[in-house]
């Protein structure tokens, strides 16, 4: 048994914790009201009549004008404009693209499986390889194991995703030719993984090795060292499952790391998706996609560190007490 | 006890120098300096004059790093680059430190309902991923050098406020700052003279250790078209505009990518190992 108190679950605790994602849940308001509210004011400090953004330069008479004014809401007083808006993006309806002229919330559901794919691609390798990183510098610290450890994760994390990118596309698609430079299939996937991956592994190392440096020096590590364990076992049965939840802390951050890092690999592999979109959106100037990317993500990474939260209420009792 | 390791000068700089890597860091960036500072001097060819050689011709001897699409050196075009790329890093993380810093003090200080509502709002602040509120920025302030390094900069107001606003809270509470006030010391003075000296330490701290990312940072909006604009000779810009025709010549990104990768990371060496040496709670351990 590598951990007891874990299997010691009751059904009171159960019950606390049901109360726990409850409470949680409700503090999620509050803070995607701000951030909303953020989002609604920046938009409105964009500088141009919004219709005219709409029309991108196409003549129109004035009483047309008027009419996509009211069709866009922009006559209202600017309290009715906030309440619809938060209304609006609640419900996810962010109105219709200045570009495609569709439905903003279609428009990001077509490209948002893409950006999962590559999320998980990367997110895989990041864990992997700052994972291992992360160990075998914790597991030897202070010696070159370390330091050759800590500087790779280091460089991970000063390596410009953009550049290393065009590095890999020049070496295994352009020379190789082991993989396509373009398209949605798997093989495709490698490369952009890799590079999303290669961004998350440095701090996911670092803080790997600090929580299992932390780890091993407590007394559960010297009883199972005592009791005669491999050292393979210590590290693997009772130092790994402890030291997952610092970061596990980090998975959190890692969202938005990941969401950063799809802007730019989607930009390098010219692969579809929320990332590119964005970019996209901004230099067309289509800010209903702009403004429905940013609340969407926004509000993604708010319930997805709530969920984290709640499992490490699940993962580890300690963290309830 | 404050600010101690500024003072002792010739300990801090050898403690700074102790680690192989510090030094290899601080190498780099003397050099990255020196090539921002002598770039008219060091650089064989103008940076935007075209036609210096064949367009997208490989290294030789004349041009070390090739030619670009417009027949313009690439190896002056990266000198000139290292102009922006800590002047970025540093205006940015400069206008988050300032102003993060400024509220997050004003906010503990003030305490009761203003630091509960402030403390929440940074929070909530905090749930826009970096990129995302500086690409939010940048379109609406427009796209454009200056303005992605604003946006970057803003982008880290509430990472540096939050982290201000925690050390304050555990300064506000201690004897010496009683102390002040008991003799009668104004708000103005007890936080100027008592709570921002304290500070110092853990916001140099901070701000080295985001000096790097913030180099980053700027240099990929400028990558995505958001910041640098052609023809600056900026590394992300150059790398973006290399893109379309990078397989027929690599080296229009191989070398500008190369300098921003070694400038990030040196950053980044030389921060890790001053936070280990300021840190009060690593310093204390040693």
């Amino acid at each position: 048994m590598p951990c007891p108190h874990v299997e010691q679950r009751t059904s009171g605790a159960i019950a606390v914790s049901v109360r726990n994602i409850l409470g949680r849940l409700i503090g999620v308001i509050p803070t995607l009201l701000i951030t909303w509210t953020f989002v609604f004011g920046a938009m409105r400090l964009v500088p141009g009549d919004p219709v005219l953004l709409m029309l991108q330069g196409t003549p129109i008479s004035d009483g047309a004008m008027e009419a996509a004014r009211a069709k866009l809401g922009t006559d209202r007083p600017i309290i009715v404009q906030y309440v619809s808006f938060l209304a609006n993006a609640a419900r996810g309806d962010f109105g219709d693209s200045f570009r495609s002229r569709q439905p903003v919330t279609r428009l990001i559901a077509a490209e948002f499986p893409f950006t999962l794919q590559l999320a998980l691609g990367g997110f895989v390798i990041g864990l992997v390889l700052g994972a291992t990183l992360g160990v075998v510098a914790g597991v030897w610290p202070n010696g070159w194991v370390d330091t050759l450890c800590m500087t790779a994760a280091l460089a991970g994390l000063s390596l410009p995703s953009f550049w290393i990118g065009m590095l890999l596309i020049q070496v295994f698609a352009t020379w190789l030719g082991w993989v396509p430079v373009l398209g949605t299939g798997f093989d495709a996937l490698i490369l952009p993984s890799i590079t999303l991956g290669l961004f998350l592994a440095g701090g996911l190392a670092r803080l790997t090795r600090n929580a299992i440096i932390e780890v091993m020096g407590q007394d559960y590590i010297r009883t199972a060292r005592a009791k005669g364990l491999t050292a393979w076992k210590v590290v693997a049965k009772h130092a790994m499952r402890n030291a997952v939840i610092p970061p596990l802390t980090l998975l959190g951050i890692q969202f938005a790391l990941l969401i950063g890092g799809a802007v730019v690999t989607e930009t390098v592999f010219a692969r579809p998706g929320i990332g590119r979109m964005l970019v996209q959106a901004v230099l067309e100037k289509d800010f209903p996609v702009v403004q429905g990317i940013v609340v969407l993500t926004t509000a993604a990474y708010v319930l997805i560190n709530v969920a984290i939260d709640i499992a490490y209420g699940i993962i580890d009792p300690r963290v309830q007490e | 006890m404050s600010g101690a390791g500024l003072v002792r000068r010739p300990w801090f700089i050898s403690r700074l120098l102790g680690a192989p890597g510090a030094v290899a860091g601080a190498v780099v960036i003397a050099v990255i300096l020196g090539l921002a500072v002598l770039a008219p001097y060091l650089a064989p060819y103008d940076w935007n004059a075209n036609s210096q050689c064949r367009r997208l011709a490989p290294m030789t001897a004349e041009h070390w790093f090739g030619c670009d699409l417009f027949g313009r050196d690439i190896f002056s075009r990266v000198i000139y680059g290292a102009r922006f790329s800590l002047a970025m890093g540093i205006s940015t993380v400069a206008i988050s430190l300032t102003f993060g810093a400024l509220l997050g003090i004003v906010i503990a200080y003030g305490g009761g309902r203003i630091d509960r509502i402030g403390a929440r709002v940074i929070d909530a602040m905090l749930c826009f991923p970096p990129i995302i509120l500086a690409i939010l920025i940048v379109a609406v302030l427009g796209v454009g050098l200056m303005n992605a390094a604003l946006a970057v900069g803003i982008s880290g107001i509430p990472r540096f406020a939050r982290i201000t606003r925690a050390a304050t809270l555990s300064l506000a509470a201690r004897d010496f700052v009683e102390a002040a006030r008991a003799v009668g010391a104004g708000h103005t003075r007890i936080v100027l003279r008592h709570l921002l000296p304290n500070l110092a330490p853990i916001l140099i701290v901070i701000a080295t250790l985001d000096l790097g990312g913030a180099v980053l940072f700027t240099a990929t909006l400028s990558f995505l078209g958001l910041g640098a604009q052609p023809p600056t000779p900026e590394w992300g810009a150059m790398l973006n505009a290399g893109r379309e025709y990078v397989r027929y010549a690599p080296w229009t990104m191989i070398f500008p990518g190369l300098a921003l990768f070694l400038t990030v990371m040196a950053v980044n060496l030389v921060g890790d190992r001053l936070s280990l040496i300021l840190d009060p709670r690593q310093r204390d351990r040693s």
